[in-house]
C-alpha cells in the first residue's frame, strides 16, 4: 500500500497487515509521566506510552525535541552524564527500572543500544562481536554465540573469512552491522537504535531496515529516527514528539501522539502531528 | 597605462630595513640556543672523550682521578631509573585514571586535586630534596639511602607522568566507552578492556619521558644521598651517589683531572638520556593511535 | 506478527545478582594513587613550614627579611637573608635578559615566520635544550662560558652570577619560546588577515596583532621562566658561587637561596639546631616566592586557553 508523504509516494506495506489488537499485545515498557532534565534544564517532559513485544516502535520528531535522551532512558545510558536527572517511572516487565538498587550492569544486558555513528573496538571483528559475553561472563560457546550473531546481523558471509583482522577495515555499513551483531551476542530482549542508518549511504540504510525486520520476530526494537520515510517503512508503532518553548526560551520535549503508524501517517489526530508528517515544519 | 597602475611598483617596499633587521633578530634568537647547545656539545665531547673507557664503566671513584671510576653511580642510577617506573607508572596512571574516569568534576576536592598536581609539576626540584630529608632521611629514620632517593624522585616527577597519562586517556573517543558501556560493561571493565590498551602507547611514551628527566636530577639527591664519596656498588638500603651527583662531586674538585673525568662521565648520562628519548619518541611514532 | 502473551524469557531481576565488590575496591585503590600528591604537598608544606616556624621563634623575621649579613656559622650568628636573595634575584635578572628577548624572538619566528615543516624540525630540536640536565649547564658555564666572559676582558672570577645566569637564560629559552609560541599558534588567523589585507608587513602583523593578542600566555611563560630560574640550583651552585654577597654587580660571585640548601643540606649538620633550621626557613622563603608566581602563572595560561579552546 502506498502512501503519499510530502510529495513523495511510501511504500507503507508492511503496515498494511492491522496489528494485534491491544489485549493480544504484550507490553516491554510502561512508561509514566518521564521527565528528565539536565542541571535544572527540563528536557523531556511528561512522557507515557507502553513498548509492546516484537514490535518496531519509531520515535520521530525534530531535532531537540528529546528522541534521543528518551531513549537513552530505557538502558540508563543517562546515568553516564552526571547532571542528568530523570524522574516518572519505567515499568520493565512490571519491574520499575529507576527503583532503588536497579543496577545498571543488569539492565543493559537485556537492553541493547546501537548508536548514531557506527563505533567499533579497535580490535578484530571476532573480539569485537565477543566483547559483550566476555565481559558478562558467557564464555562457554563463543565461537558459535560469535558466528550466530554474526548470522542474525547480515555480515557472517562477508566476514566469516576474516575474523581476524580488524573490524575498522569494513565499510561504514558493515561496521554497523558489526556493531548490531555486537549487540545480539549477548542476548538482550530489546534492541535500541538511535538513528542507525543516519551516517550510512541509502543501499546501507536499506540493509539495516530489512535487518529490523527480520529481527522484529525475535527481539523488541525500538528506533530513533529523524528520517520520516524510515519510520514508515521500518515501524509498527511510532511516537511522534515535539518541542514546547517556555517563557524564557528554554526548549521541553513532549510527546504529542502515539499511535499505529499507519494512523499517524494517514489519520493523524493532533494537528502538529499532521504538520510534521506533511512537511509543513521540521 | 594609467598613473594609478605604475604605482604598484615600487622602488622600495616600506620598511624593508626594519624587516630585515627584526628577521635578523628572530634568527639570532633561535641561533642562541642553537648554537650554545653546539658549543656545550662541543666542550663536553672534546674534554671527555679520551677517558670514556672501561676504567670509568668499571671502577669505583677514588682520590687519584686516573683510576677513578663511576661505576657505583653508574648502576645507582640504573636501579633509581628501574624504581622509579616501578613507582611511577602504577601511581601516576591510577590517579590519571581517577580523575578521568571516577571523579565527579563537580566536586571540589577533585578540582583542587588538578589544580594541586599543576602546582606540584612547577615546584623547584631542591623543595623535594627538603621534602625527602626532612621525612625519609631524618624523620623515618631511612637514612641516606637509595630507596629514599628513589621516592623522592618518584614524587618530583609524578605530576609529569599523571598529566601525560591524563593526555592520553582523553585521546580515546568517548563513543568507544559508550559502546562498551551499553553491552553492560562495569566501569572498570571498561577502563580496563578499552581505555588503557587504547591509551597505553601514549602513557609508555610519557612515562619514559618523565623517566629520563627523573635520571638527570641532582639537586634533590644532594640532600637525600651519600655525604662522602661512594666507593662500593649500591644495595637499596646503603649509601649511594647517582651519576649527576658523581659528575657535581667530580666538578666541584679542584684538580684539572677532575673536570675532564666529569666531562666523560657526562658523556655517558647524556647518552642514557639520549637513548630514553629516542626509545620514547620512536614508541610513539610506531604505535600511536590516530583516532 | 501477533504473539500471544508469553512470560518473559529471561528471569527478571534487574538488581545485581551479587553486589560488585570489585567495582568499590578499585575505586578506594584508585582515589588513594590520587591521594598520594595531596599527601606531597601536604608533606611540602610540613616539611617547610614547621622547622621554618619555629626558625622564627628564634630570629625575628624581621631581621630574617631585611637583614644583610648572612652568616649563620659564624660567632656571632647573623641571619639575614637579603644577600641570598639579592643573588638569587642577580642571576635571575641574568637569566631574563637572554631567555625573555630571545625566546620570544625564537617564538615569533617559530609561529610567524617558519614553514610548517620548518616549525616541525625546529620545535623539537628547541626541546633538546630544555631536557640538557642542569648539572651538564653547570659544567658547561664553569669550563665554557666563565673563561670566555674573561677573554672578552670582563672582570669575572671563577664564580660569576653573570656566567651562571646567561647560561640558565639559555636553558630557558625553550621554556619561554614553547609557552609562547603555543599562545601565538592559537591566535585566530582571520586577525592576521585583516592586518594583512590593509597592508601591513611582516613584522607589523607579529608585533602589533599577534603579540598583543597572545600576551597573556607570553607573559605567562615568562613568569614560569622566572620561577625556574629562581627555584634552579644546579647551575648557580656550580659557578655562581658559594659565599653570600649582598651586590648588584653581576660579575661578582654570590650565593642563591638555592645554592644555600644545596651545600647545607649536603652536610652533616646535626637534626634540630638552629643551623638545621635555617635551610627550612630559606627554604619555605624559596616556596613562597615560587609558589605564588606558579599560580599566577598558571591562571594565566588557563585564562588563554578558555579563550580561543
Amino acid at each position: 500500500m502506498s502512501v503519499t508523504m510530502a510529495g513523495v509516494n511510501v511504500d507503507v506495506t508492511t503496515q498494511a497487515r492491522p496489528l494485534p489488537a491491544k489485549e493480544f499485545r504484550e507490553v516491554v515498557f510502561d512508561v509514566k509521566d518521564l521527565g528528565v532534565s539536565y542541571s535544572g534544564n527540563q528536557a523531556l517532559q511528561d512522557v507515557s506510552l507502553e513498548i509492546y513485544r516484537n514490535f518496531v516502535t519509531a520515535f520521530i520528531g525534530p531535532s531537540g525535541c528529546g528522541k534521543s535522551t528518551f531513549i537513552r532512558c530505557f538502558n540508563h545510558m543517562n546515568d553516564l552524564i552526571p547532571s542528568a536527572k530523570v524522574e516518572g517511572t519505567i515499568l520493565y516487565h512490571g519491574e520499575d527500572m529507576y527503583g532503588p538498587e536497579v543496577d545498571a550492569v543488569e539492565v543493559r544486558k537485556r537492553i541493547g543500544m546501537v548508536f548514531q555513528k557506527p563505533n567499533p573496538f579497535p580490535k578484530s571483528i571476532y573480539d569485537n562481536v565477543a566483547f559483550g559475553p566476555r565481559v558478562l561472563g558467557m564464555t562457554d560457546g563463543l565461537d558459535e554465540r560469535v558466528e550466530r550473531a554474526l548470522q542474525q546481523s547480515a555480515l557472517w558471509d562477508e566476514a566469516k573469512d576474516r575474523l581476524k583482522s580488524s573490524a575498522l577495515s569494513l565499510s561504514g555499513g558493515q561496521q554497523q552491522r558489526l556493531c548490531i551483531a555486537r549487540c545480539l551476542a549477548v542476548e538482550p530482549e530489546v534492541i535500541l537504535m538511535d538513528e542507525p542508518a543516519s551516517a550510512l549511504d541509502p543501499i546501507a540504510t536499506t540493509r539495516i531496515e530489512d535487518l529490523m525486520h527480520e529481527l522484529k520476530k525475535d527481539y523488541t526494537i525500538v528506533v530513533v529516527t529523524h528520517n520520516m520515510q524510515q519510520a514508515a517503512r521500518v515501524a509498527d508503532m511510532t511516537a511522534f514528539f515535539s518541542v514546547n518553548r517556555g517563557e524564557e526560551g528554554q526548549r521541553t520535549g513532549i510527546l504529542v501522539e502515539y499511535d499505529a503508524t499507519s494512523k499517524i501517517f494517514t489519520q493523524p489526530s493532533d494537528k502538529r502531528t499532521e504538520d510534521y508528517v506533511t512537511g509543513r515544519f521540521g | 597605462m594609467n598613473a594609478a597602475a605604475g604605482n604598484l611598483r615600487t622602488k622600495r617596499p616600506r620598511g624593508l630595513w626594519t624587516g630585515r633587521l627584526f628577521y635578523g633578530f628572530l634568527v639570532l634568537s633561535l641561533l642562541i640556543g642553537f648554537l650554545t647547545l653546539g658549543a656545550l656539545l662541543a666542550q663536553v665531547f672534546l674534554e671527555g672523550y679520551k677517558w670514556v673507557d672501561l676504567v670509568l664503566f668499571l671502577e669505583a671513584p677514588s682520590a687519584d682521578p686516573r683510576i677513578a671510576g663511576a661505576e657505583p653511580a653508574i648502576l645507582a642510577t640504573i636501579y633509581i631509573g628501574i624504581l622509579l617506573l616501578a613507582f611511577t607508572v602504577p601511581l601516576g596512571v591510577g590517579t590519571a585514571i581517577y580523575l578521568e574516569e571516577y571523579a565527579n568534576r563537580d566536586r571540589w576536592y577533585n578540582r583542587m586535586l588538578e589544580v594541586n598536581i599543576q602546582n606540584l609539576a612547577a615546584v623547584p626540584s631542591i623543595v623535594y630534596g627538603i621534602l625527602g630529608l626532612a621525612f625519609l632521611v631524618r624523620g623515618l629514620g631511612l637514612g641516606r639511602v637509595l630507596l629514599a632517593g628513589a621516592m623522592i624522585l618518584t614524587l618530583l616527577v609524578l605530576p609529569t607522568v599523571i598529566i601525560a597519562a591524563r593526555e592520553a586517556i582523553r585521546a580515546v573517543p568517548d563513543s568507544i566507552r559508550q559502546a562498551a558501556y551499553a553491552l553492560g560493561a562495569t566501569k572498570w571493565q571498561v577502563v580496563w578492556r578499552q581505555v588503557l590498551p587504547g591509551a597505553l602507547p601514549g602513557i609508555a611514551t610519557g612515562s619514559i619521558l618523565a623517566l629520563s628527566r627523573g635520571l638527570g636530577e641532582t639537586a634533590p639527591l644532594l640532600l637525600v644521598g651519600a655525604l662522602t664519596y661512594v666507593s662500593f656498588n649500591p644495595t637499596l638500603l646503603g649509601d649511594f651517589t647517582a651519576l649527576p651527583v658523581q659528575i657535581y662531586q667530580w666538578i666541584a674538585r679542584p684538580q684539572e683531572e677532575f673536570r675532564t673525568l666529569a666531562a666523560s662521565a657526562i658523556i655517558v648520562l647524556l647518552a642514557i638520556l639520549l637513548t630514553l628519548n629516542a626509545f620514547a619518541i620512536w614508541l610513539r611514532n610506531r604505535y600511536e593511535r590516530r583516532w | 506478527m501477533a504473539t500471544p502473551p508469553a512470560a518473559a524469557q529471561q528471569p527478571l531481576r534487574l538488581r545485581a545478582t551479587r553486589r560488585r565488590w570489585g567495582e568499590d575496591v578499585v575505586k578506594v585503590v584508585l582515589a588513594l594513587c590520587a591521594f598520594v600528591s595531596v599527601a606531597t604537598t601536604v608533606g611540602i608544606v610540613v616539611a617547610l613550614f614547621q622547622p621554618a616556624i619555629e626558625f622564627f621563634r628564634a630570629i625575628s623575621i624581621v631581621d630574617f627579611l631585611t637583614g644583610t649579613d648572612w652568616s649563620p656559622l659564624f660567632v656571632p650568628a647573623s641571619f639575614g637573608v637579603l644577600p641570598l636573595i639579592a643573588g638569587t634575584l642577580l642571576v635571575t635578572g641574568c637569566a631574563i635578559l637572554v631567555c625573555v628577548p630571545f625566546g620570544l624572538g625564537a617564538a615569533i619566528y617559530l609561529s610567524e615566520y617558519a614553514q610548517p615543516r620548518t616549525r616541525k624540525t625546529l620545535k623539537p630540536l628547541l626541546e633538546i635544550l630544555a631536557g640538557v640536565p642542569t648539572v651538564v649547564y653547570g659544567y658547561f658555564a664553569l669550563t665554557f662560558v666563565t673563561p670566555r666572559l674573561q677573554d672578552l676582558g670582563l672582570p669575572v672570577g671563577v664564580f660569576s652570577a653573570l656566567s651562571a645566569g646567561l647560561v640558565m637564560g639559555v636553558m630557558l629559552l625553550p621554556t619561554v619560546a614553547s609557552i609562547s609560541e603555543d599562545s601565538m599558534s592559537a591566535v585566530p588567523q582571520d586577525l592576521r588577515d585583516g592586518a594583512y589585507a590593509l597592508g601591513s608587513t611582516r613584522l607589523n602583523v607579529s608585533t602589533l596583532i599577534v603579540v598583543p593578542a597572545a600576551i597573556s600566555g607570553i607573559i605567562a611563560s615568562f613568569v614560569l621562566a622566572i620561577s625556574r630560574a629562581v627555584g634552579e640550583t644546579m647551575i648557580v651552585l656550580i659557578a655562581a658561587g658559594g659565599q653570600p654577597n649582598f651586590t648588584w654587580n653581576p660579575q661578582e660571585a654570590v650565593q642563591t637561596m638555592t645554592a644555600f640548601i644545596a651545600a647545607t643540606g649536603q652536610g652533616d649538620v646535626p637534626t634540630g639546631t638552629i643551623e638545621y633550621k635555617t635551610i627550612f626557613a630559606v627554604g619555605a622563603t624559596l616556596f613562597v616566592m615560587t609558589f605564588v608566581m606558579n599560580l599566577f602563572a598558571i591562571r594565566l595560561v588557563r585564562r588563554f586557553r578558555e579563550v580561543y579552546e
